[in-house]
């Protein structure tokens, strides 16, 4: 059994890099997918976006975002340690293809998914625009690995102290404005954010691409707890998706379900904290 | 045997008061003497109509013969010719619609209490018998594959071992047992049980894989073609669960009964916050449907805290299809059943919350393919009901996963249960077998474990004979 994590690193503050040995979930993994892991025998399913697949070596590299009780436990994990379960590979891989120019925009942990998405469409021989956004200079993640690959690649952050001052929306109006044929967006990150976006492309219309982070529990299609709003129809974002049509989505319903366990989050990242404390 | 008994030995039960506060086990379970007593009233019938309604045919008046002369663990040696699972089928299955709603004494008294009986010998042995794993007498090297670790799964896994395969469970979740473990309560079924009979199918040589989604980790054709697997069992059930499709459905604080049970059973929200899984449960709770999963809904929403809880059903008592005990107890505890009823809409506040629940009332009308009266809404008669969280348990269908991702595999078209042969379980797909509630849609453990058993003979003939020509096309006409 064990999914042992083989390696650990900090990419920026309280976000991290792990490679899980996990031969099962390597052997079939695309981009766009994700797994389910617990990381202790009481702990919480999360979904992680599947960062990189070895499959060689059989290895998974996830990287996440410390926001709440599971993240924070995972992140207290070290090399050698085992996670209690690693399901996957999850969820439909992205329709990848070569469009022509993509631009590609994350914020938050939302880089994190971006990372994969970035090598994939570069490899179909797509020009590559990214737009990586934070609050600040300091929240800005995979800055070297994302400007690497791109073709081109711009910073934004709320407060100006790196890149251009603002939202990654202002960035991606300034390249439609310069008339940049841009033939497809991907975007990912804070629900607010993915649906300016879409608002945005919308008015151009340019298809655009979201990957969704709804509440999941098994992450296998039996629960319903991911369910969201497409085009009017109800789809269950872990079998379904997480891809969807940025113009079809009802982002209001997305934000309003991912509050849902606001008070039960609080209270388990606090005796959590307390737990840590006092040893 | 003397005088008739009409009426069964009680077996005894929490009372309610401290029932509706844990998830420890309602039904005690009969004592020795008890169950003693009960098997006497049996008029062990020379030609039983017993028999014949039980799915898997247990010898039922051959176990109870043991039990009247107290040698329960003959007893519980016959019932597992037929049923593997007696410690769980005692407990769940519906038995009023099967052996005890055809029993002789049912008809002018009270049936014998043959599920009690069967639950009593099972957990007798496993409390002083040793439960020995009997050696194989004849090692084989094919490799099967079992697809989903639910009864049939188990069954089917348990009875190819003791052929001599090699035989994998693979199962999605981080648990075996399937809806033993996920959907059906530890207050109607402790864990234990099921893990008792997976460690014993374990100890046949069986090898248990969990976090293994067939479908996407590895597709049933790489596990055939690739990986050695020569013949596959599917046993996945059918875990897609269905909503009324009505406005408002998406609002928070909406459930579908599965994902509440899963938080609740599998995910022990229960215990939130020393389990880290939180489950919502309100002040007042409306559970739709009146099915078993609508029950284990309701009761389960009870013991989490909530101070009302209603059954919201479009039908009237009469056509509920939850086992007889069940919804009693559900009364006993006092959840309330409102009949004749079918949510329309829910309406919810600014932040998404779900508030009341919109229903139209409802009269019965001419019977319909199930052959009960089918439900019709009165026009104008909508009125709504507050409600803080709300559990759709309308029904579960097969996941598509399956199928979408396996070549050849065809299903029905709109009940999306896998087509397979009824006799031998065999699908579209040269070597490969399907059984249990993924080809029937939603139906009961024991039919499930009967479709696990039947299927191993069967693939264990596949296997023998697989070089035979056409060999597919015997085993799909049959
Ligand atoms: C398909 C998918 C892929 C994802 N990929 C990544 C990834 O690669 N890296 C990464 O850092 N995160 C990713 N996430 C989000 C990640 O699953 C959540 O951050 C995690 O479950 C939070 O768990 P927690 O116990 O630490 O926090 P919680 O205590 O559960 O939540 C803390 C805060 O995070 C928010 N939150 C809870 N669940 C989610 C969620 N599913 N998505 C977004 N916010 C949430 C809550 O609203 C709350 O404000 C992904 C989510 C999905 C659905
Ligand atoms: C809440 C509830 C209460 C019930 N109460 C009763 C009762 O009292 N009496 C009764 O007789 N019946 C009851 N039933 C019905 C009974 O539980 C089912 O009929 C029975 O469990 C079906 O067994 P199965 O083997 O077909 O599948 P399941 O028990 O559904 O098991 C299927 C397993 O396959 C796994 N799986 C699915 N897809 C994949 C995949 N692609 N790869 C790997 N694994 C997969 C699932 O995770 C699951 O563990 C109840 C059902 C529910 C939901
Ligand atoms: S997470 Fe359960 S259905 Fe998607």
């Amino acid at each position: 059994m064990g999914y042992k994590i083989l390696f650990k690193e900090e990419v920026g503050p309280g976000a991290y890099r792990m490679i899980i040995e996990a031969p099962h979930v390597a052997k079939n993994a695309q981009p766009g997918q994700f797994i389910v892991l617990r990381v202790h025998e009481k702990g919480e399913r999360i979904p992680l976006t599947i960062s990189k697949a070895d499959k060689e070596n059989g290895e998974i590299t996830i990287i996440f975002q410390v926001v709440g009780k599971s993240t924070k436990h995972l992140s207290l994990l070290n090399e050698g340690d085992e996670l209690q379960d690693f399901l996957g590979p999850l969820g439909m891989p992205s329709e990848i293809d070569n469009f022509g120019t993509v631009v590609l925009i994350g914020g938050g942990f939302g880089t994190a998914v971006l990372y994969p998405m970035v090598a994939a469409y570069k490899e179909a021989n797509n020009h590559v625009i990214v737009i990586n956004g934070a609050r600040n200079k300091d929240l800005l993640l995979l800055e070297k690995d994302l400007s690497q690959i791109a073709d081109e690649y711009y910073v934004t952050t709320d407060d100006g102290s790196k890149g251009k001052k603002g939202f990654v929306t202002d960035m991606l109006k300034e390249l439609i404005d310069k008339n940049v044929k841009i033939d497809r967006v991907f975007a990912v990150g804070p629900v607010i954010m993915m649906a300016n976006v879409a608002k945005l492309t919308k008015q151009h219309n340019i298809k655009t691409i979201v990957s969704l982070n709804p509440i999941m529990v098994d992450g296998t299609g039996m629960c319903g707890s991911c369910r969201v709003e497409v085009g009017g129809k109800t789809k269950f974002a872990c079998v379904d998706g997480p891809d969807f049509d940025a113009h079809e989505v009802n982002f209001d319903l997305l934000m309003k379900r991912l509050r849902m366990y606001r008070t039960e989050e609080k209270i388990s990242l606090e005796k959590f904290e307390k737990e840590i404390q006092n040893g | 045997m003397g005088k008739i008994k009409p009426k069964r030995v009680e077996m005894a039960k929490r009372p309610v008061e401290e029932r509706i506060k844990s998830f420890d086990e309602v039904a005690l379970g009969y004592t020795e003497e008890e169950a003693i007593k009960e098997a006497e009233r049996c008029l062990l019938c020379p030609k039983p109509t017993c028999v014949p309604a039980c799915p898997v045919h247990i010898d039922i008046p051959g176990f109870i013969k043991w039990i009247q002369k107290g040698d329960f663990l003959q007893a519980v040696k016959v019932i597992k010719q037929d049923n593997p699972l007696p410690a769980v089928c005692g407990r769940v299955c519906p038995q009023e619609d099967q052996c005890e709603g055809s029993c002789v004494m049912g008809r002018k008294f009270e049936p014998i209490a043959i599920g009690r009986l069967e639950r009593f010998v099972a957990d007798y042995e496993a409390k002083v018998g040793n439960i020995e794993v009997q050696p194989v007498k004849e090692k084989r090297a094919e490799k099967v594959a079992i697809v989903g670790s639910g009864p049939s799964g188990l069954v089917c896994a348990s009875q190819l071992a003791q052929m001599g395969y090699k035989v994998t469970v693979f199962e999605s979740l981080h648990e075996f047992g399937g809806v033993l473990v996920y959907g059906i309560p530890q207050f109607r079924l402790p864990k234990d049980i099921v893990k008792r009979e997976v460690e014993y199918i374990r100890k046949l040589g069986v090898e248990f894989v969990k976090n293994f989604f067939v479908g996407r980790t590895r597709t049933l054709d790489e596990l055939m073609e690739e990986d050695g697997y020569e013949a596959v069992f599917i046993g996945t059930g059918a875990g897609l669960p269905r909503f009324q499709g009505i406005p408002g459905e998406n609002l928070l604080g909406i459930y579908s009964a599965n994902e509440f049970l899963t938080r609740i059973n599998l995910m022990r929200g229960y215990k939130f916050p020393e389990y880290d899984t939180p489950v919502k449960v309100g002040n007042t709770v409306a559970v739709i449907g009146a099915g078993n999963v609508a029950m284990d809904a309701a009761r389960s929403a009870l013991r989490s805290g909530a101070k009302k809880v209603m059954i919201l059903y479009r039908r009237t008592e009469k056509e509920m299809t939850a086992r007889a005990e069940e919804a009693e107890n559900a009364m006993e505890e006092g959840i309330e059943f409102h009949f004749l009823v079918n949510p329309v809409r829910y309406h919810g506040d600014e932040n998404g919350w779900v508030k009341e629940v919109e229903v139209i009332k409802m009269r019965l009308g001419e019977p319909d393919e199930s052959g009960r009266r089918r439900p019709i809404p009165i026009e104008g008669s909508e009125y709504r009901i507050p409600v803080d969280t709300v559990v759709v348990a309308i029904g579960q269908v097969p996941s598509p996963i399956i199928a979408q991702t396996t070549k050849g595999l065809k299903r029905h078209e709109r009940r999306g249960t896998l087509l397979a042969n009824e006799k031998t379980f065999a699908t579209t797909k040269k070597g490969v077998f399907a059984g249990g509630d993924v080809v029937t849609g939603a139906a009961t453990v024991i039919l499930a474990a009967g479709a696990g058993k039947d299927a191993a003979k069967y693939i264990d003939y596949y296997l023998k004979n697989k070089d035979k020509p056409n060999i597919w096309e015997e085993l799909t006409n049959s």
